[in-house]
């Protein structure tokens, strides 16, 4: 039996992005590979949901093009899996939201529930199983969208500001879980407008501003010194 | 002095609707059972029809929707004389149903209030579910979902409004006159239902059976609506 291909890297190639007669996307082209945890970091309205969006599937380019390593049949596993800023919990008990996306993934019934068992034993979770989803506080909902996220087992995970909602507390258990699943050697691609998560997350950041990428840096250079004026005013807390 | 004549005569006759009511007259219990038989069956019809329909109108997006929609909200304003009269146009002995032989029996009167109040769940589902559906879309798509999956996840999802569409369907159903009196035909014992019976009663002057079936109904409609109250409120509580 051969491991599948990878998917990564992901390529994009010249996107923009189009909407109301707005350019929100403006010739970005990246090549993300496996490893590295990719901060793409940014203002607001700098395009950065709408980029992750893009490269999810969730919104198709105007112009430019999308490709993975592999194909990806339409249907079946994705591989692929994405948490957002505001979690949406199905109405039904936080074991069976994680077993609803094994189940559109194609897994037998006997299988995803113990693997959707296992997926919220990892996120510290177990204790509420049970539980109604749409009634946990935001950091457990969000800690369970990781967990449906994780029991997929996919190869990359899309993040769009995924702690922006919560209090400290919670913000550092779900960069604790983000941080378990990166090293577990899943892909990270996380979007955020917050410095100190990227500080804490970041391998290397992508800098997005006015929907076109500024930089591309390795984290700690980039903290130390941006080489675009941009991004150092917005390390600096300058309002851009 | 008529007026008070008048006040004694309703006095009279709701004294002796409550006898009928709390003797379980016969007469009376025969009608209010065919009036539940025949729009619980009409319901159950409608909602198989009905939900999966607003369904997949709240999801999938195809050409002409906008005018599906504007048709099946004007639906909701159907007068059930005029759909009493196209079913009996259907069912007559020369109509294409003829052959049949329904009309005038409780099956005829089970079609008519089946369509009568299939418009009324369709259009409130696709409303209900496609204010679910902003909510959910992306996550749904993520996770990899197909029109089919969507649907039926979000019907699952939305079940405790909808079991208010169903009991409003349920309401209009049997509190509607005109499409039970033009199909049923108002036989005594065979197709008397409570409205059709309140009509002819009244028109006779024997009040005490027309009140007893009044107040029957009216009970029946405000309870319907407490249980919808009530269930909703429970859900939200429990499930959020």
């Amino acid at each position: 039996m051969n491991a599948p291909a990878s998917l990564l890297p992901l390529r994009i190639e010249d996107v923009c992005f189009e909407a109301g007669g707005h350019r929100i996307i403006e010739g970005v082209s990246l090549e993300m590979g496996a490893g590295a945890r990719t901060v793409i970091l940014g203002p607001n309205g700098a395009g950065k949901s709408v980029l992750l969006r893009i490269c999810h599937g969730l919104l198709a380019p105007t112009s430019g093009r999308v490709t993975w390593n592999v194909s990806q049949p339409a249907g079946g596993r994705r591989r692929q899996a994405m948490v957002f800023q505001r979690p949406v919990m199905l109405r039904r008990s936080a074991l069976a939201n994680v077993a609803y996306g094994l189940k559109l993934a194609g897994m037998e019934r006997h299988e995803r529930q113990a693997r959707a068992q296992r997926a919220l034993d990892d996120l510290g979770l177990a204790h509420l199983a049970g539980r109604s989803a749409r009634v946990l506080s935001g950091g457990e909902q969000q800690r369970l969208a990781l967990a449906r996220a994780w029991a997929l087992e996919p190869e990359v995970l899309f993040l769009d500001e995924p702690t922006a909602n919560l209090d400290p507390g919670a913000t550092g258990e779900v960069e604790a879980a983000i941080a378990n699943i990166g090293a577990t050697g899943t892909k990270i691609i996380m979007v955020t407008h917050d410095l100190g998560a990227a500080k804490r997350l970041a391998d290397e950041i992508v800098f997005l501003h006015n929907g076109r990428v500024l930089e591309r840096t390795d984290a700690r250079r980039f903290f130390n010194g941006p080489a675009s004026r941009e991004a150092a005013a917005f390390v600096q807390g300058e309002l851009l | 002095m008529p007026f008070r004549r008048a006040v004694e005569t309703i006095a009279l006759a709701l004294g002796r609707a409550a006898e009928l009511i709390v003797g379980f007259d016969p007469r009376l219990v025969h009608i209010v059972g065919l009036s539940f038989r025949v729009s619980l069956s009409a319901v159950v019809v409608a909602s198989l029809v009905g939900l999966p329909l607003g369904a997949a109108i709240a999801v999938v997006r195809f050409p002409g929707r906008q005018t599906v929609i504007v048709v099946l909200n004007a639906l909701l304003g159907l007068p059930s004389v005029v759909v009493g009269l196209l079913v009996y146009l259907l069912l007559s002995r020369a109509g294409p149903l003829g052959p049949m032989g329904i009309l005038f029996t409780p099956a005829a009167m089970i079609v008519a209030q089946a369509i009568l109040v299939t418009p009324i769940i369709a259009a409130f589902a696709r409303q209900a579910i496609e204010d679910a559906w902003r909510e959910y879309e992306e996550q749904l798509r993520s996770l990899g979902a197909g029109p089919v999956q969507a649907a039926s996840t979000l019907l699952w999802d939305c079940r405790f409004s909808l079991l208010t569409t169903v009991l409003g369907g349920f309401g209009r159903a049997v509190a509607e006159v005109g499409a039970v009196m033009i199909v049923g035909g108002n036989i005594d014992g065979v197709t008397r239902v409570m409205t059709t019976a309140i009509l002819l009663e009244t028109s006779k002057g024997d009040l005490p059976l027309a009140l007893g079936l009044g107040i029957v109904l009216i009970s029946l409609v405000l309870a319907l609506n407490a249980a919808a109250h009530l269930i909703k409120d429970a859900a939200q509580r429990r499930y959020g």
